[in-house]
């Protein structure tokens, strides 16, 4: 009963949506194009027009490139650390023991904890006097003497990126876990029955339900994770000696910290740019599980 | 049950506990932080347990006085609570009709895929512009110019959530009642809303946690306790001069509260929506 009716009443409906999303998210976007091209600081009006001149700048300077390197480490090592736990925690929780459902639950409360939590009850976790991970460690004789994990740049990104990992993984658990619930009993069973080994059978079996999801998972969590500002802020705001800076970060400074709007607004731009290949991947990624299911 | 090998059992009882005792140790360390004694804390070698139960933190935290760690810690918490409400409350209004139609009509499904990108955009290419408008509004340090910023996620997000959610009612339903002569806004409003209630609450719930947990925008944009929200406040204790690590645990624990007692209660609800409308378009 599809009529020029219906098709304009559906538009009236999502008229207000795309209006605030013209309006709040559109306009604001095109703003930070323009910026690009100029010397804009963040007060006042206008700036001039200095061409490709902000982008050239990015791309040549040091501290763009070690600051997307960061970026890219903390997303390749953080999302990879996460898929693999998160696939490794689902087929044990798939698995029948007894506190099952318990343990499930347990998954629930990292994902839960708000970033900026997360990333304070760690700071306080690697404190170098009266941090826990140093207590534990000189008490079983791991390690000699007290060390400060996140004023070190040698340890300061790997930490963080225990932090991250820790909050994150077991939503990949509870995606995966989902994905092996849809497996159906007799296909597990047979594969037991038919005496495939353990490698085998996840391969063969199981991993063929747990791919769809686990590839949009894999798309967002390296979004995220190219995104990522808060854990950092909070934790070493960029340092030591701009070790653990990310883009965004870089970002912020550049623009808020030193006014240079900008120069900020091309370097988002960049960035914008690789999220917006990470998001036609990810589209791309649910397109073929809705024609497949 | 199915008959493992002995070994098997073992390991998998073995990996559960260390599961169960990676995912617990940093939430019972933070707990016991919030309720140590200071000398407990700072002690070397390290107390792990307490040796007295000190729940000062809490009440300081919790109690109003001029100037004092309490009043800043309850303003922060009172707008977290506007702002994530404000724009929960907006993110509805607009995502509800608009996922409806995006489920309904083929012609306009393509505008989900605005909404994702929309939502997948990162703050910083929006943080220059939103930062000059709201200075021009007279909106920067105001919970509802905050509101308003809020939306740029929560909008395309709630909408997102929701598309799935009608997805699951089958037209049919309405197609049936329209054919009895009902209006389109009584049938939204008397059958789709109802049958759609559970989905329409985790999209709710979720833009809620996701709201309570936003810290770069509210970081930008808000400079006292006037607007400084929860997250803020928290990320200003852990970088302050505060020498009682207890304290910041306490905060800690008090802001984690709502979003831990909603995951839990809703678990199922909240993997089920995440699955689904993450993972299918």
């Amino acid at each position: 009963m599809e009529s020029r009716w219906t098709t304009l009443r559906a538009w009236l409906l999502l008229a207000p949506l795309l209006a605030v999303i013209v309006l709040i998210i559109g306009w604001p976007l095109v703003n930070t194009v323009i910026f690009s091209f100029t010397d804009a600081g963040l007060v006042g009006t206008g700036g001039n027009f200095v061409g490709f001149a902000n982008f050239a700048k990015a791309l040549h300077s040091s501290a763009f490139s070690s600051t997307f390197i960061n970026t890219a480490i903390f997303a390749l090592v953080s999302v990879a650390a996460e898929m693999v736990l998160g696939v490794l925690a689902a087929l044990l929780l798939d698995q029948q023991f007894r506190g099952r459902t318990a343990l499930r639950a347990l998954m629930i409360l990292p994902w839960a904890l708000p970033t900026i939590v997360n990333a304070t009850l760690w700071r306080l976790i690697y404190n170098p006097q009266y941090g826990a991970l140093d207590a534990l460690l000189t008490q079983l004789h791991i390690i000699p003497a007290y060390q400060s994990w996140l004023g070190e740049p040698g340890t300061a990104m790997v930490a963080i990126i225990v932090a991250d990992v820790w909050k994150n993984f077991p939503l990949v658990a509870l995606i995966g876990l989902a994905a092996l619930q849809t497996v159906p009993h007799d296909i597990k069973s047979a594969s037991i029955v038919d005496g495939a080994g353990a490698l085998s059978r996840f391969r063969f079996v199981l991993f063929p339900y747990m791919a769809g999801p686990l590839m949009v998972a894999l798309v967002l969590r390296t979004i995220e994770a190219f995104k990522v500002f808060d854990i950092i802020w909070v934790m070493t705001r960029g340092g030591p000696a701009d070790t653990t800076r990310t883009l965004s970060i870089l970002i912020y400074q550049e623009a808020f910290s030193f006014g240079r709007a900008g120069s900020g607004a091309s370097m988002a731009l960049i960035v914008t740019l690789i999220i917006t290949v990470l998001a036609a991947g990810y589209i791309a990624a649910i397109r073929r599980n809705t024609l497949s299911a | 049950m199915e008959h493992r090998p002995l070994a098997q059992t073992v390991l998998v009882y073995v990996a559960a506990i260390v599961l169960a005792v990676a995912i617990l140790m940093p939430f019972v360390w933070l707990v016991i932080m919030s309720i140590s004694s200071a000398p407990d804390l700072s002690s070397l070698p390290l107390h792990w347990l307490p040796t007295t139960f000190d729940f000062s933190r809490y009440v300081k935290l919790l109690t109003i006085a001029e100037h004092s760690a309490g009043e800043a810690f309850l303003s922060s918490l009172r707008n977290s609570l506007e702002v994530s409400g404000m724009a929960v409350i907006g993110a509805l209004v607009l995502g509800i009709p608009a996922a409806w139609a995006v489920s309904r009509h083929r012609e306009v499904g393509w505008s989900i895929y605005i909404a994702i990108g929309s939502y997948m955009l990162p703050a910083v290419a929006l943080a220059v512009p939103l930062y000059k408008g709201l200075h021009a509004l007279g909106l920067l340090n105001n919970v509802v110019g905050l509101a308003g910023v809020y939306l740029t996620i929560l909008a395309p997000f709630t909408a997102w959530l929701l598309k799935s959610g009608f997805d699951g009612v089958p037209r049919e339903i309405e197609s049936a009642a329209m054919i009895d002569g009902a209006r389109l806004d009584q049938i939204l409003r008397r059958l789709t809303l109802p049958l759609a209630a559970p989905a329409v609450t985790t999209a709710a719930l979720f833009a809620l946690m996701v709201g309570w947990d936003e810290f770069f925008y509210a970081l930008l944009f808000t400079s006292d306790d006037r607007a400084k929200t929860l997250t803020v406040a928290i990320a200003d204790l852990a970088g302050g001069r505060i020498t009682d690590y207890g304290l910041i645990a306490t905060a800690g624990v008090l802001a984690s509260l709502p979003p831990v007692i909603i995951g839990v209660v809703l678990q199922r609800a909240l993997v089920a929506g995440l699955t689904q409308g993450g993972v299918k378009g």
